[in-house]
C-alpha cells in the first residue's frame, strides 16, 4: 500500500513536469529562467519549497526531539524574520538587475559587477563544491527514507536511483517551468501532509493538552530552553537563514520573477509558510519522547516516520513518505538545475569556442546534458559516501551565510573591489577548513563551547575582509559603477 | 505609492524583532499559552509579527524604481 501511494505520487510529479513542458518556448532563458513569466503564487511556492529540505523537516523533528522546544526559536522563528527580508533587500534588486542585463546565474552578475573573470571563476567553484553536499543529501536522503518506511524492502539504492530519475526527467524535459511547477505541486503536498500527520497523532494521542499534561511529567525540560540551547547560540544561530542570499538556485528562481510586484506576496506569506510547517514538525519531535525515549544521536531524525508507522501506518505512512519526497525533490531539482544552468553559462558559453554565439537550442541541449551528467555522478556518489555527509552538509549552510557580505557589498556599496571579494571569499575558505577541521565531528559544535556558532565569526571576518580588502585597492572605474547603480539606489555609496 | 510610515521606521522595526527574538526572559518559563509552552507560543506569533512587519514593508517601503529599472537597456555604462 505504502509502495502504491508513493509511485502514485511520483506518477503524478511526472504528469504536473509535463505539462508544463507545453508552454515551452524553447529558447534558453526559457528553459534556464522560464522567460522571467513566473507569477506570485508559484514564485511562493518555489522558494518556500526549494530552501525547505527533507533534512531540514525530518532533522529538525530529530533536533527537536534531543534539544526541546527551543528549536523552533532557534531555526524557524528566525528564519521568517530573515529569509523575506533577504528577498526584500537582496533578491528583489538582483532581480531587477538580471531582468536589465540578462543575467542567468549569480557568477554572471559577479563577474560584471567587478568586471573580473577570476573572480567569476572562484566564485564558480566555491558554489559548486558548497551545493554538492545538498545533493549528495537529498538523494541519499530519499533512499534512506524509503527504506525506513517499508521496513527494508525496497534498498536505499533504489530508492536513490528513483529519486535522481524522477527528477532527471521532468528538470530535462520542463527546465525551470517545469521545476517551479513540480516544486508548487510539492510545496502543497508536503504542507497538507504534515498538517495531517500533526492532527492524527496528536488526536491517537489524546489531544493537545494530554500530551503537554505527560511531557510536563516525563520530560519537563524539553518544554523549555535551560540548558539545552545557550543564549549566545540562540543569537548567532541568526547568522545561518543569511545563506539564501548565496545559494544559486535561490538566486536562479528570483530571476524567474514576472515583474518586482512579484515579489510582494512571497515577501507577506513566507513566515507564514514557515510556522505552518515548523510547528508540526518540533511539537511532534518533542512529543515523540512518550512513545519513544532514549533514542540516541541520529536515530532521532527517523521520530516522525517511527510516529506514523505506529499511530497511522499504511496510506498515512505512504502519503508521508510521499512528502518526504516532496521536500527532497523540491530543493533537489532546483539545485541540479542551477548547477547545470552555471555549467552550461558560466563555464561552456564564457569559456568555450563560440560559446557567445551559442545557438538557443543548443544552450537547452548543454543544460539537459549537465542536469543528466549531475544526476548520474551524484548518485554514483551516494553510493560510496557514508553519513557522515550529512553533518558536512551543515558546514555547508555556513559557508554560503559566510559569502553574504559578498552580494550585500555588490548590491549596496560604490567603492566595493574584487579584490575585496576575493578576500571574502578567501578568508571563509581559511576560517570554514579551520572549523570545519575541529568541530565537523562535534554534534552541536560552537566556538569553545561558548554557544557562539562558527557561521557567525565567519562571516564578521569575511565582511571586515571585504571593507579592508576594497579600501586598500584602487576603486572601481564609473562606468562599471553606473551600470549597476541608479540615482534612486539610496543604498550606494 | 502613498506613504504614511518613513522607510526609516521600517527598518528601525527589523532591527528591533531581530532583538526581541531572543526572548532571555521565557527561558525557563514552562508556563502553557494557547496549549503550547510559552516559549513555543512566543515565537510562533514571532513568525506573524514578522509577516506583519513584512507586510508594512511592502505597503510602505516598496522600492518603485525596481521595475523602472529593470525595463531599462542596461547601457547605464560602458559594456564590459
Amino acid at each position: 500500500m505504502t509502495l502504491a501511494v508513493i509511485f502514485t505520487y511520483l506518477g503524478l510529479v511526472l504528469l504536473v513536469g509535463g505539462l508544463s513542458h507545453r508552454l515551452f518556448r524553447g529558447t534558453g532563458e526559457d528553459y534556464f529562467v522560464a522567460s522571467r513569466t513566473i507569477g506570485p503564487f508559484l514564485l511562493l511556492m518555489s522558494l518556500f519549497g526549494t530552501n525547505m529540505t527533507a533534512f531540514a523537516i525530518l532533522g529538525a523533528s530529530g533536533e527537536a526531539y534531543h534539544e526541546g522546544i527551543g528549536v523552533f526559536g532557534l531555526m524557524a522563528s528566525s528564519s521568517a524574520l530573515i529569509i523575506p527580508t533577504v528577498f526584500f533587500f537582496v533578491g528583489m534588486r538582483v532581480w531587477a538587475l538580471g531582468k536589465r542585463h540578462g543575467f542567468l546565474t549569480q557568477v554572471q552578475y559577479f563577474r560584471q559587477r567587478w568586471a573580473s573573470d577570476a573572480l567569476g571563476l572562484v566564485l564558480f567553484i566555491v558554489l559548486v563544491v558548497l551545493l554538492i553536499p545538498y545533493l549528495l543529501i537529498g538523494v541519499m536522503g530519499g533512499g534512506l527514507t524509503l527504506n525506513l518506511i517499508t521496513k527494508g524492502d525496497v534498498p536505499k539504492w533504489a530508492g536513490s536511483l528513483l529519486v535522481c530519475v524522477v527528477v532527471m526527467t521532468y528538470v530535462c524535459y520542463g527546465g525551470l517551468r517545469g521545476t517551479a511547477w513540480v516544486n508548487t505541486f510539492q510545496t502543497l503536498v508536503f504542507m497538507v501532509l504534515g498538517g495531517v500527520a500533526f492532527v492524527v497523532i496528536l488526536s491517537e494521542l489524546g489531544g493537545l493538552s494530554v500530551v503537554m499534561a505527560s511531557l510536563a511529567q516525563n520530560s519537563p525540560d524539553l518544554l523549555i530552553r535551560g540548558e539545552h540551547i545557550k543564549p549566545a547560540k540562540l543569537l548567532t544561530y541568526t547568522c545561518i537563514p543569511l545563506s539564501v542570499g548565496m545559494f544559486p538556485h535561490m538566486f536562479m528562481h528570483w530571476l524567474t520573477a514576472k515583474g518586482a510586484r512579484t515579489f510582494r506576496v512571497p515577501l507577506m506569506v513566507y513566515p507564514l509558510c514557515i510556522a505552518a510547517v515548523w510547528i508540526p514538525s518540533v511539537t511532534l519531535g518533542v512529543v515523540g519522547h512518550l512513545d519513544f525515549p532514549g533514542l540516541k544521536g541520529p536515530a532521532a531524525n527517523s521520530i516522525l516516520v517511527r510516529l506514523i508507522d505506529l499511530h497511522a501506518p499504511d496510506v498515512l505512512a505512504g502519503l508521508l513518505a510521499a512528502g518526504v519526497f516532496a521536500a527532497v525533490m523540491s530543493s533537489l531539482d532546483s539545485q541540479v538545475l542551477s548547477i547545470g544552468t552555471m555549467f552550461t553559462q558560466d563555464i561552456v558559453r564564457h569559456y568555450g569556442a563560440g560559446g557567445k554565439q551559442m545557438s538557443e537550442r543548443r544552450q537547452v541541449l548543454y543544460g539537459r546534458l549537465f542536469v543528466t551528467a549531475i544526476l548520474v555522478l551524484t548518485f554514483v556518489l551516494s553510493q560510496v559516501s557514508d553519513r557522515s555527509i550529512f553533518k558536512l552538509a551543515i558546514w555547508s549552510f555556513s559557508g554560503f551565510a559566510a559569502l553574504f557580505p559578498i552580494v550585500f557589498a555588490a548590491l549596496f556599496w560604490k567603492r566595493s573591489t574584487k579584490y575585496g571579494a576575493l578576500s571574502s571569499i578567501a578568508s571563509v575558505a581559511v576560517l570554514w577548513i579551520y572549523f570545519f577541521t575541529k568541530g565537523w565531528q562535534t554534534p552541536g559544535y560552537t566556538v569553545g563551547g561558548t554557544g557562539i556558532m562558527p557561521v557567525a565569526v565567519i562571516l564578521a571576518a569575511s565582511a571586515a575582509a571585504m571593507i579592508v580588502g576594497s579600501l586598500l585597492t584602487k576603486p572601481p572605474e564609473p562606468a562599471v559603477v553606473r551600470r549597476f547603480f541608479s540615482p534612486h539606489d539610496a543604498g550606494g555609496r | 505609492m502613498n506613504r504614511t510610515m518613513p522607510r526609516w521606521l521600517l527598518y528601525l522595526l527589523i532591527l528591533a524583532m531581530y532583538i526581541l527574538h531572543n526572548d532571555l526572559w521565557l527561558w525557563d518559563n514552562p508556563t502553557l499559552f494557547f496549549g503550547l509552552p510559552v516559549g513555543f507560543s512566543y515565537h510562533i506569533v514571532f513568525c506573524l509579527a514578522a509577516a506583519l512587519l513584512l507586510t508594512l514593508l511592502v505597503n510602505y517601503a516598496w522600492p518603485d524604481h525596481l521595475e523602472r529599472e529593470a525595463d531599462d537597456d542596461g547601457n547605464g555604462g560602458e559594456q564590459l
